[in-house]
């Protein structure tokens, strides 16, 4: 595998993740005020960079072989959570993640909230909401970084894909001062989780000790394969017009709640 | 004690998610591929994308079908 698909698959996972944050930083910054926002969000940065200092090493000590099957387990669970959640959205059975609505909730919530100072942050409440946000979507991206850069031997290009989707959606960000709502975050989900699956499939069994057919071309079929079986899911759960459910999710109710 | 558990409730959150059955066919058709390859000497390549699409489409079908009683 080249350094371009991990860049890629690696950028377009991170993107759906800085968008979330992106949301909820702007709630805080737009709301409260923007020192405390700033004040979180490089806490959080802080920690994330330890975690990644502390793993990323530890991680590549592993025998490849052992790597494979735990990254390879991980990728697939992860993958297959995006893939249900994205199937699930797209057949209108969950609803879909929509920024501007998030955006607005988070907006009502600063509101609400009294202004506290802390251990010398003016304001406690968006300082907390910043970090906590950052940190949640930041785990994910981390977590994708180091599993394909460590399996691939290529943190660095792992790094370069999820630097490029932060800054690019930080800037998009400022320039715009709203949240994402245009860039279809479900589509993008969609093709992640496929991506995610069939890496997972791939290093997990060659961990467990399987030999593929055409080693590394597999994928290109198992890639092919994961996005087929997964639409196909798509349209067979897809409601049929006048029998069956709405795809409106308030007429639908199910378990499912929404969710990031 | 709070603090541990809200601490393991995100990891799990975090890794298995919505359907723990998802994870646990993952875990149980690599170790069923190990002990075929290991064991009995066969190269089950294709166990893993079978159980993988499979529990997909399960996992699916439950969330579809609604909470159980």
């Amino acid at each position: 595998m080249t350094a371009l698909p991990l860049i890629l698959t690696v950028f377009v996972a991170c993107v759906v993740e800085a968008i979330e944050a992106l949301t909820i930083v702007l709630a805080a910054g737009l709301t409260r005020e923007w020192r405390s926002t700033f004040q979180g969000m490089a806490a959080a940065l802080v920690v994330l960079a330890a975690i990644v200092a502390a793993l990323g090493p530890t991680i590549t000590l592993l025998p490849l072989p052992a790597l494979r099957l735990v990254v390879g387990a991980l990728l697939a669970i992860f993958g297959l959570q995006w893939l249900r959640k994205a199937i699930l959205r797209a057949t209108g059975h969950k609803s879909l993640h929509d920024e501007a609505s998030a955006y607005l909730r988070e907006v009502a919530a600063a509101k609400a909230a009294t202004v506290s100072s802390r251990r010398g942050v003016r304001d406690w409440y968006a300082f907390t909401l910043s970090f906590k946000g950052v940190l949640l979507e930041g785990l994910e991206v981390v977590f994708i970084v180091i599993t394909f850069g460590a399996n691939q031997h290529n943190v660095g290009a792992a790094a370069i894909g999820a630097a490029a989707a932060v800054v690019l959606v930080a800037v998009t960000g400022v320039v715009v001062r709203a949240p994402l709502a245009r860039v279809p975050e479900n589509a993008m989900k969609f093709v992640v989780g496929i991506m995610l699956t069939s890496f997972g499939i791939f290093w997990g069994a060659e961990g467990a000790g399987v030999s593929w057919p055409g080693t590394d071309a597999a994928l290109l079929v198992l890639v092919p394969l994961t996005a087929l079986v997964s639409l196909g899911y798509t349209v067979l759960l897809r409601p049929r017009r006048g029998s069956g459910p709405s795809p409106a999710p308030a007429a639908h109710p199910s378990q499912e709640v929404a969710s990031s | 004690m709070k603090r541990l558990k809200s601490f393991g409730a995100f990891w799990y959150d975090f890794v298995i998610g919505d359907d723990w059955r998802v994870a646990a066919v993952v875990v149980v058709a690599l170790a069923l591929t190990a002990l075929l390859v290991h064991a009995a000497g066969v190269n089950a390549w294709w166990l893993l994308p079978v159980c993988v699409f499979a529990a997909l489409g399960w996992s699916l079908r439950r969330a579809i079908a609604g909470p159980k009683p």
